[in-house]
């Protein structure tokens, strides 16, 4: 589905990653772990053609591209929700600024909000609804993008443990029922090991791939599986042994 | 009634009991300093010689409104999709404000005659600024996340700029508005005191030339509130249509 290899990003004499490779599977789950400020974000950055690369290959579907641009869909953790308009022409967005069918994309998006327990509020405004809430409409917008890819970049981590948890299964959402490949930005290592189908954990800069682990099991994991309390260990090992270097 | 707003009334009323006071007891002659209910009832009773001019002076006030909103909009957007436009221009718009506006009315009342085109232009002049400037921080102010939400979502300058970065200047616009409305009888009447033959500005030179001061000062209250009612129009109207907060 996505291959990047030898991909290098300096800001200056700042080498943030040099020569980083992934390959995401089709249908995958991709979770990138590792310390704050390691490169995750300039990751998807270049990526996206934010910033530009100063080296290496972004291939989409065996086709080499620039960067993803407009092909991915991405999901920030802010809910980046417009205020002046209700969570249905926010969630419409993606399709207006694509000139597709309104008629089409509003019986989708009606679809989407019921699906993920958002039916009622659809003429709400941001402001008058949950961090939750607003996240969840946030998740509706990147489905109403119909693109395989799509980049979570930290997607729960401004909400309390509850909402997350709630949150973390319609995640999983994206993959099972709308076939998505996702790769996505944590710093939640249990997160990770409870969405994932491969976990990247990653070093400080310049950001490499310390280790690359599956998890293996049915999906959502449980916290109490303690095979994963020995992987969530060791990756917190691995993440400490790069904090004290 | 409110706490703020009675305290307002309040030092209003305290004020011009004072002033009322002072006139009286030392008995100050109405061609020097007329007290405050004199200056009423000359603008109640003699309404139908300061209506007609400030009928005019309105019209002044809001045609120039409505010109400077007509080059301020298209400005600040240049300014804000070219920098090198804003680079180009900003000089000028200072310039403009750093000139007296005493020293342009002469001028214009050379250039464009003694009727009403030469105050509707000074107007502008002065209300121009506060929007353009307003507003251009507003454009600029966008933060830079919803920024590259919408590139990747692929939208296209225009689509941007209606969606995403007037709305969010909206804000700054009506404090511009604000300023610039409550600035902009001062263009008008200096326009009416270089040369005119109606209009309030006239018609104070007019009354101050025959010792009519108690007239002056009529005219001053009605010019006081022309702009206090397009203050309080323009927080209606930013009332009405920034909805969201």
């Amino acid at each position: 589905m996505l291959t990047v290899s030898n991909l290098s990003k300096h800001f200056g004499d700042l080498a943030v990653f040099e020569n980083f490779s992934l390959h995401l599977a089709p249908n995958g789950f991709t979770a990138l772990v590792g310390p704050s400020g390691c490169g995750k974000s300039t990751l998807f950055n270049v990526l996206t053609g934010v910033v530009a690369k100063d080296s290496g290959s972004v291939s989409l579907q065996g086709r080499e591209v620039p960067h993803l641009g407009t092909t991915s869909a991405y999901m920030h953790q802010k809910d980046l929700l417009l205020p002046w308009f209700t969570l249905m022409d926010n969630a419409l967005l993606p399709s207006k600024i694509a000139g597709e069918n309104p008629a089409q994309s509003i019986l989708k998006a009606r679809a989407l909000f019921k699906r993920l327990g958002l039916e009622g509020f659809e003429d709400y405004r941001p402001g008058e609804i949950s961090g939750g809430m607003r996240q969840r409409c946030a998740l509706v917008r990147t489905l109403m993008f119909e693109r395989e890819l799509v980049l979570l970049d930290e997607p729960l981590s401004a909400l309390d443990a509850i909402t997350r948890a709630s949150l973390q299964s319609l995640l999983l959402l994206l993959q099972v029922e709308f076939k998505k490949t996702i790769l996505m930005i944590t710093h939640d290592i249990e997160e990770a090991l409870m969405l994932a189908d491969e976990i990247l954990v990653l070093s400080g800069r310049p950001m490499r791939v310390l280790d690359q682990i599956c998890p293996g099991g049915t999906k959502p994991r449980r916290f109490d599986d303690p095979r994963l309390i020995e992987i969530k260990l060791y990756v917190l090992n691995l993440l400490q042994g790069e904090l004290v270097q | 009634m409110k706490r703020a707003t009675l305290i307002t009334l309040l030092a209003i009323f305290l004020v011009l009991a004072a002033w009322e006071t002072i006139c009286r007891v030392l008995s100050i002659p109405d061609f020097i300093l007329p007290t405050p209910l004199r200056i009423v009832t000359v603008a109640v009773v003699q309404a139908d010689l300061l209506l007609p001019h400030a009928a005019v002076t309105a019209v002044e006030v809001l045609a120039g409104i409505l010109m400077s909103l007509m080059v301020a909009v298209p400005l600040s957007i240049a300014m804000f999709a070219h920098p090198a436009a804003e680079n180009a221009i900003a000089p000028f718009l200072v310039a403009s404000q750093a000139v007296p506006v005493f020293a342009v009315a002469p001028l214009l009342v050379i250039w464009l005659g003694y009727g009403m085109a030469s105050k509707v232009l000074m107007a502008a002049v002065i209300i121009f600024f506060p929007i353009t400037v307003n507003l251009l921080e507003g454009l600029k102010g966008c933060d830079q996340e919803f920024r590259v939400l919408f590139r990747l979502m692929g939208a296209g300058f225009w689509q941007t700029l209606r969606l995403l970065y007037w709305p969010w200047a909206l804000p700054h616009f009506f404090a511009g508005l604000k300023v610039g409305v409550s600035v902009a009888t001062i263009g008008a009447v200096i326009g009416e005191w270089v040369g005119a033959q109606q209009g309030l500005g006239y018609l104070m030179i007019q009354a101050n030339a025959r010792l009519k001061v108690d007239v002056v000062f009529a005219a001053i209250l009605w010019l006081s509130a022309m702009g206090l009612s397009l203050w309080v129009f323009v927080g209606f109207l930013e009332k009405r249509v920034i909805t969201w907060k």
